[in-house]
């Protein structure tokens, strides 16, 4: 399942990195503690956070996870956007909750690849 | 092999904080390059990242040395802020004095230090109240 996919299939406004989204989605992961994200999301996580300042596209790239989500329509800040774009961070935007995202993305890996998680 | 050494130098902005990482994702970027194991790649710029950032909450920013061989990559952030009182108390989980400002960024969880120590194979904190304070992170490549 890549981002391209979840992006499309859960039509979620793709902010950021456009150009990349063919990446792989491994798993799932929500926090918005930055050090605890950085400690715990895996590579290829989708990583949902309602954090939208420069920091978090920082940790995208450290964590070197496949997107972050931004949940629940909260607006992108001007400057993330563009930071991401430099970075070669994929941030896309969602009406739902993270709750909802979660679920959603959930069913796609599990119909596609058999996916379970440890 | 020891005298194949590579070291940057970064200065850490304290002005603006929002674009702190910029010595941790440089160094992660070299160390790709380089063809280092991405395991390790990820402990160097994690255990980085947190104590650049340190250095812009608590000391007005500062500057990093890395040293990159091919046995290890030593990280040297070294900053002229406050110093730590308590180390012990500083290197528990959950423990902060960042302000709410910094918690609505995302970070002041506590984790810093205990990341830090997670994701290094050695690591020194050397501190003086009122003069600064250096950390010293150390990744074996093996």
């Amino acid at each position: 399942m890549t981002v391209a996919e979840i992006a499309r299939d859960l039509e979620m406004d793709v902010v950021s990195g456009a150009a990349l989204t063919d990446r792989q989605i491994g798993g799932v992961y929500v926090g918005d503690l930055l050090s605890w994200v950085m400690s715990h999301a895996k590579d290829d996580d989708l990583w949902i956070t309602v954090l939208t300042n420069l920091n978090t596209v920082a940790v995208a790239v450290l964590s070197n996870v496949a997107c972050v989500v931004i949940p629940e329509g909260i607006e992108v800040e001007e400057a993330t956007a563009r930071k991401a774009e430099t970075e070669n961070v994929i941030i896309l935007r969602s009406k739902m909750t993270a709750y909802e995202i979660c679920i959603k993305v959930y069913e796609k890996l599990k119909n596609q690849n058999g996916y379970d998680r440890n | 092999m020891s005298d194949n050494i590579i070291r940057l130098h970064y200065d850490i902005d304290a002005d603006d904080f929002s674009s702190a990482g910029l010595a941790s994702s440089g160094t992660k970027r070299m160390l790709n390059q380089l063809g280092f194991n991405p395991a390790i790649v990820k402990k160097v710029a994690i255990s980085m990242y947190e104590a650049e950032i340190n250095a812009v909450i608590h000391a007005d920013g500062g500057c990093a040395d890395v040293e990159i061989t091919p046995e290890k990559i030593v990280v040297v952030i070294s900053d002229k802020g406050p110093g730590i009182p308590d180390i012990e108390q500083a290197m528990q989980a959950g423990w902060s004095t960042a302000t709410n400002e910094i918690r609505e960024q995302g970070f002041g969880a506590g984790m810093g230090l205990p990341n830090m120590k997670r994701y290094t194979d050695d690591m020194k904190i050397e501190t003086e109240l009122g003069v600064g304070t250096k950390v010293t992170l150390i990744i074996n490549v093996n």
